[in-house]
């Protein structure tokens, strides 16, 4: 763990929380990537393996009752943080109408309203200033919530994300902008495409303070966030954040992945945040290898379970493709 | 009953309804301290103060995007576009988020958004000021498009669209706003979905919409005097569009003229003249017209400018085709 993280101050339950999290995300998308192998999955489907703490933490900071979430297209993993239903939304993936969506959203356009877990957008960069629209609405209802907007490394040279940032600073509007940078925005290194690399200090043209933050870090990730979404809900001021985080699979379920080395992915994987967690919890006697093998079984039960739950659904009746167009 | 402007229907429409829900506001390049670049949300500002009454900088996608989200989370926002040739900076914004959050979250998320402005050409304002852009709204399921031509239909549109839970692209324009008609001093509303018989007649059926009323109007008294009584339907919603209306004139007159002030492929006008075409083919006795502007940019000089356009001489001459005459 790093210098400024102190393990102890956290109570057992979140902390095993926290873990239990990542493992549910990292086992829900390997059943996923599995059965898009089946074919039970189709079109576009972007894992979040090795991403987990990224997420987990940031939305373990929030209060979902008053706070919100949006984020791209890579979001299975902010749905589980948001505590949408596994099997729900691996209906969804299969395109039942038990979906959280009832079929009509598929892997990209996960939403839960009641959660406050505003999606899942397909377009890249798209959904920054409808964030910073939930944000206005927030400040508009003198409301003490916070939104965290996610998007990738790929997003921040739309022009959207620039837009978006100008807004948020000359109205102050409550809202945490999370680049999550994987360093590759599908098959391109974000350093063949960014005059800066430091994306932290984007913010600053536009006034806002950034940080760079260790993404491979759960307790890191909670606390920059929580840092930052408490300055939001006492001072409306927005903020920045840079989570450095990097995915083993592919862009997509169809990508090799041929522009990354072996030997970068096989650092990477030494520094996978489940491992790093569970290894601090154990060495801090607060978990033990039964109690993790036990999560871990759970894990893949409520993987497998939902699965399960998807394959025995219905498929959307054909009358269901004039729903949901108008209120 | 009271004469008012065409501006002064749509303030009046604004302010009352944001009299009316404290979730609703507007926001826009120079609606609050600058009074609206077309002076259409005069006093605004004095009245329901700055959080209410937005300026924003000129960020079309930004704070229309911006718009769609405040919508998605339950406030009711009037989004300004100067004109519809700057939305399209934002059309990403409306096509790919506003018209389709409903659908892709499985009825969970709606977006009451209205985003109005003006649209269609003015005057000597060139190329990229004088696009009207109707049908690329139209073409999306997932939004209404509704285009008034008179104050009395502005405010009550208007109102109705503010209060419509689904996302309204509202068509104003320049040279409409000084336009005046009477409107009632007691509230009203006009459903959307509705077109209106703006002049009853039995020889043949001329559809448009917007500021082209005006003109196929005159047209209409000049046909008149030549004995040929016309029959004006003035759609005022394209999406919904009401077909109902349309046909039964079409039933009586047997004839047909679209007039749509936008390029003719791919239009609105192009698409209801099919519609007609299609639906209408035993009842016709003769091919539906379409009057469009020339497939050309907008020239800059006045008389070529009035050349693109519809005008009078050309409806009068498909009036004619149309009845053998």
């Amino acid at each position: 763990m790093g210098g400024n993280i102190d393990i102890n101050k956290y109570d057992r339950l979140f902390l095993t929380k926290l873990l239990r999290d990542m493992l549910l995300i990292r086992r829900f998308e390997e059943k996923s990537a599995q059965m898009y192998g089946l074919q039970k999955i189709g079109g576009f489907c972007h894992l979040y393996i090795g991403q987990e703490a990224v997420a987990t933490g940031s939305i373990a900071a929030l209060d979902l009752t008053r706070d919100y979430v949006l984020t791209a297209y890579r979001d299975h993993g902010h749905a589980l943080a948001c505590g949408m239903n596994p099997n729900e939304i691996m209906a969804e993936l299969f395109g039942r109408i038990t979906g959280t969506s009832r079929g009509k959203g598929g892997s990209m356009h996960l939403f839960d309203a009641k959660k406050h877990m505003y999606g899942g957008n397909g377009i890249v960069g798209g959904h920054i200033p409808v964030a910073s629209g939930v944000a206005f609405k927030i400040k508009y209802n003198k409301e003490t919530g916070v939104v965290l907007c996610f998007f990738g490394d790929g997003a921040i040279h739309q022009g959207a994300f620039h837009e978006s940032l100008n807004l948020a600073k000359i109205w102050n509007l409550p809202i945490i902008y999370i680049c999550e940078n994987n360093q590759y925005g599908m098959g391109t290194s974000f350093h063949r495409v960014s005059s800066v690399s430091d994306f932290s200090i984007m913010g600053s043209s536009y006034g806002i303070p950034g940080r760079q933050v260790d993404g491979m870090n759960v307790l890191e990730v909670y606390q920059e966030v929580k840092g930052v979404a408490d300055l939001a809900r006492s001072t409306g001021s927005p903020s920045f954040l840079e989570i450095k985080t990097y995915r083993y699979k592919g862009h997509s379920m169809s990508d090799p992945g041929k522009y990354r080395t072996k030997e970068e992915l096989e650092a990477y994987r030494q520094q996978d945040p489940i491992l790093i967690f569970k290894t601090a919890l154990e060495n801090t006697a607060i978990l033990t290898e039964e109690e993790y093998v036990e999560m871990d079984k759970e894990c893949k039960d409520i993987s497998e379970a939902a699965a399960r739950f998807a394959e025995e659904s219905e498929e959307p009746a054909s009358e269901t493709l004039y729903q949901d167009i108008l209120a | 009953m009271a004469v008012i402007t065409y501006r002064e229907a749509l303030r009046q429409a604004i302010d009352e309804e944001m009299a009316r829900d404290e979730r609703v506001f507007l926001i826009g390049e120079e609606v609050a301290e600058y009074n609206g670049a077309y002076k259409v949300s005069q006093g605004l500002l004095d009245k329901y103060g700055a959080a209410r009454v937005v300026d924003t900088p000129i960020t079309e996608e930004g704070f229309t995007g911006l718009g769609i989200g405040a919508a998605m989370a339950g406030l009711r926002p009037i989004v300004e576009w100067m004109t519809f040739n700057f939305s399209l900076m934002a059309y990403d914004q409306v096509v790919n988020n506003a018209a389709k959050m409903r659908y892709m979250s499985g009825g969970q998320l709606s977006i009451p958004i209205v985003i109005r402005g003006p649209n269609g050409p003015a005057e000597y304002l060139g190329a990229q000021h004088s696009q009207a852009l109707q049908s690329i709204y139209a073409h999306i399921p997932g939004l209404k498009v509704i285009a008034p031509a008179t104050p009395y239909d502005a405010k009550g549109l208007l109102k109705t669209a503010i209060r419509d839970d689904n996302p309204v692209l509202f068509l104003e324009g320049e040279m409409m706003y000084a336009w005046k008609g009477e409107v009632p001093e007691e509230e009203y509303l006009i459903p959307l979905g509705q077109a209106e018989i703006k002049r009853k007649g039995k020889d043949i059926t001329l559809v448009t919409y917007s500021k082209p009323l005006k003109l196929v109007q005159e047209a209409a008294r000049e046909l008149e005097a030549m004995g040929v009584d016309a029959e004006i339907v003035d759609l005022r919603s394209i999406r919904p569009l009401d077909e109902e209306t349309v046909y039964n004139s079409v039933k009586k007159t047997n004839r047909c003229i679209v007039i749509d002030e936008s390029w003719p492929f791919a239009s609105v006008g192009s698409h209801v003249a099919w519609l007609i075409s299609r639906n209408c083919f035993d009842l016709l006795d003769a091919p539906v017209e379409l009057i469009a502007s020339e497939d050309v940019p907008m020239p800059y000089n006045h008389k070529l400018e009035l050349e693109a356009q519809p005008s009078i001489k050309k409806i009068v001459d498909a009036v004619k085709n149309a009845l053998y005459l």
